[in-house]
């Protein structure tokens, strides 16, 4: 089967700081790939690289046959396919939840306002959150907000959704409430892209794991081979110090 | 930049409120403000002042109030042209200021490089100067085909006004864009927006909120500046002002007159000045 995302050899450097290193990877339609390591292994990085936030050096990068890694990339239309979440949320605060969701679909994909306002409806109540439609992003919790912008990506129906560390703000059980919904999309099928922190979670969702350090992948595998035999002696150190 | 902060204002007396306060409604800011009734009575004391050389000088002719009296309606008429001045102006400057402090944001370098220098240029030049190249360099008339256009001169005064209030609301509209993070543009960018979508429906509403305070505290400092125009020659609620002590020849009347002047912008200028506080603090606690 054709995998959806292809990435091979990329190279990333900021200025003369190398931060990706012939990185390759496939990721398969329906798969979830959990990125665990070190902060400052590239990891982030390699997730805006996915979606053309950030542009690589060399190397390539495939998204359901378009190229990444190309001067007349369409970026909208590469966007369309990859919703990205982040670690701060980043919803727009004038906005309130609602619209947050129905925005891109209204503006970007013009659809008509009743039928982007009754799928917001729809993700809402997937992200368990039906209640808060009209609240303000200011007026939510931490989890809340992830919630929504997960089902801001979702709104676009991406082919693949990346998660950059979605968790890391959040208290252990707001966490939870995030996790879960991620981890309900995962099993329906959505292909996943996760930078994680979240051990447990990693190796409960995960298809695929692998740990990155110095911008390399130094491992990579089931999560049974990453978390319970791995071979790499810099993935057994790194790991002993967080499970 | 950051947004100017309205403390450069001569705004006094109330301590700094942490709290989201009211709008003040004017007979609050009336009631309450011993600014205002110093003011009052600093007035007062001028004309007493100027009776006593007046007695002094032993002069038969009418008291200061009845003079002033006489005069007022005369230099409130000015005063008024002066407000339309500076509304014009404001306008002018806020719509081609908008323009510049978008295009010091452009993508493109040859853009964004020349509406930085014009809004250097622009903003660090003297308004007076400024004034002066309007008047001088603008021609009498316009040709526009076989119709002649004349300029003017008021008119040339509100282009001269309106040129460094363009440079510094392309600061403001600059400063209030740099001011939202830059989350905001990679999250709308990643949702697949274009560009010109994330700046009009995700920068510019948020941004809006935080560049109407130091907007209205340009205001308000051009509103005071607008007597410069006195000094190129048109008839203000200056000139007025000056025309009407050279008919009466007394210089017991110099204090009142211009004091008179004086409360006439500060009655204008410290609501705008209370309103931008109050804004301010609202925005402050927004965020």
């Amino acid at each position: 089967m054709q995998p959806l995302i292809t990435i091979s050899h990329v190279e990333k450097s900021f200025g003369t700081m190398p931060v990706l290193r012939d990185i390759s990877m496939t990721i398969a339609k329906g798969e979830c790939a959990c990125i665990i390591g070190p902060s400052g292994s590239g990891k982030s990085t390699l997730l805006r690289c996915i979606n053309g936030l950030v542009p690589v050096t060399s190397g390539s990068i495939l998204v359901d046959s378009i190229e990444v890694n190309d001067p007349h990339l369409d970026k909208l239309a590469l966007r369309r396919k990859v919703g990205i979440v982040f670690q701060q949320y980043n919803l727009f605060p004038h906005k309130t939840a609602i619209q947050n969701i129905a925005m891109a679909p209204i503006h970007v994909l013009n659809r008509p306002k009743d039928e982007a306002y009754e799928n917001a409806r729809r993700l809402l109540a997937k992200v368990k959150l039906s209640e808060k439609a009209d609240a303000y992003p200011g007026e939510l919790s931490g989890g809340q907000q992830q919630r929504v912008a997960i089902a801001r990506s979702l709104a676009m129906n991406p082919m693949v959704m990346l998660f950059d560390e979605v968790t890391a703000a959040l208290d252990p059980e707001t966490k939870k409430e995030v996790l879960f919904t991620i981890r309900d999309l995962a099993a329906e099928g959505m292909t996943c892209v996760l930078v994680t922190h979240e051990m447990g979670f990693a190796s409960e969702v995960a298809d695929h794991v692998y740990f990155t350090d110095g911008g390399r992948i130094v491992e990579a595998g089931t999560p049974t081979e990453i978390f319970k035999a791995a071979r790499n002696e810099r993935t057994r150190a790194f790991l002993s110090q967080v499970l | 930049m950051r947004p100017v902060q309205s403390s450069s204002l001569p705004v006094l007396l109330t301590p700094n409120r942490t709290a989201r306060d009211p709008l003040p409604s004017l007979t609050a800011i009336i009631q309450s403000r011993l600014l205002f009734v110093s003011l009052l009575g600093t007035f007062f004391i001028s004309c007493g002042i100027s009776a006593a050389y007046s007695a002094a000088g032993a002069q038969p002719s009418l008291s200061i109030l009845d003079v002033l009296l006489k005069w007022a309606p005369l230099v409130f008429g000015g005063f008024l042209f002066n407000i339309a001045v500076s509304i014009a102006s404001m306008a002018l400057g806020t719509a081609s200021g908008l323009l510049l402090g978008l295009g010091q944001i452009s993508p493109s370098r040859p853009i964004s490089k020349t509406s930085w220098f014009l809004t250097q240029f622009f903003r660090n030049s003297p308004w007076l100067v400024l004034l002066f190249f309007a008047m001088f360099l603008l021609p009498f008339d316009l040709k526009i085909g076989s119709v002649t256009v004349p300029l003017p001169a008021w008119f040339k005064a509100i282009i001269g006004l309106a040129l460094p209030v363009m440079a510094n609301v392309a600061e403001i509209v600059r400063g209030g864009i740099k001011s939202i993070p830059l989350s905001q543009w990679e999250s709308a960018e990643s949702l697949a927006f274009s560009r010109r979508q994330i700046l009009w429906q995700i920068i510019l509403p948020q941004a809006f909120k935080r560049m109407i305070p130091p907007w209205m505290n340009l205001y308000a400092i051009l509103t005071m500046a607008t007597t410069l125009i006195s000094v190129v020659g048109i008839q203000d609620s200056m000139t007025l002002t000056k025309a009407a002590l050279v008919a009466e020849g007394r210089l017991d009347l110099y204090l009142p007159f211009y004091m008179m002047l004086l409360l006439m912008f500060f009655a204008y200028c410290y609501p705008i000045a209370r309103l931008t506080q109050s804004l301010e603090s609202r925005v402050a606690v927004k965020f």
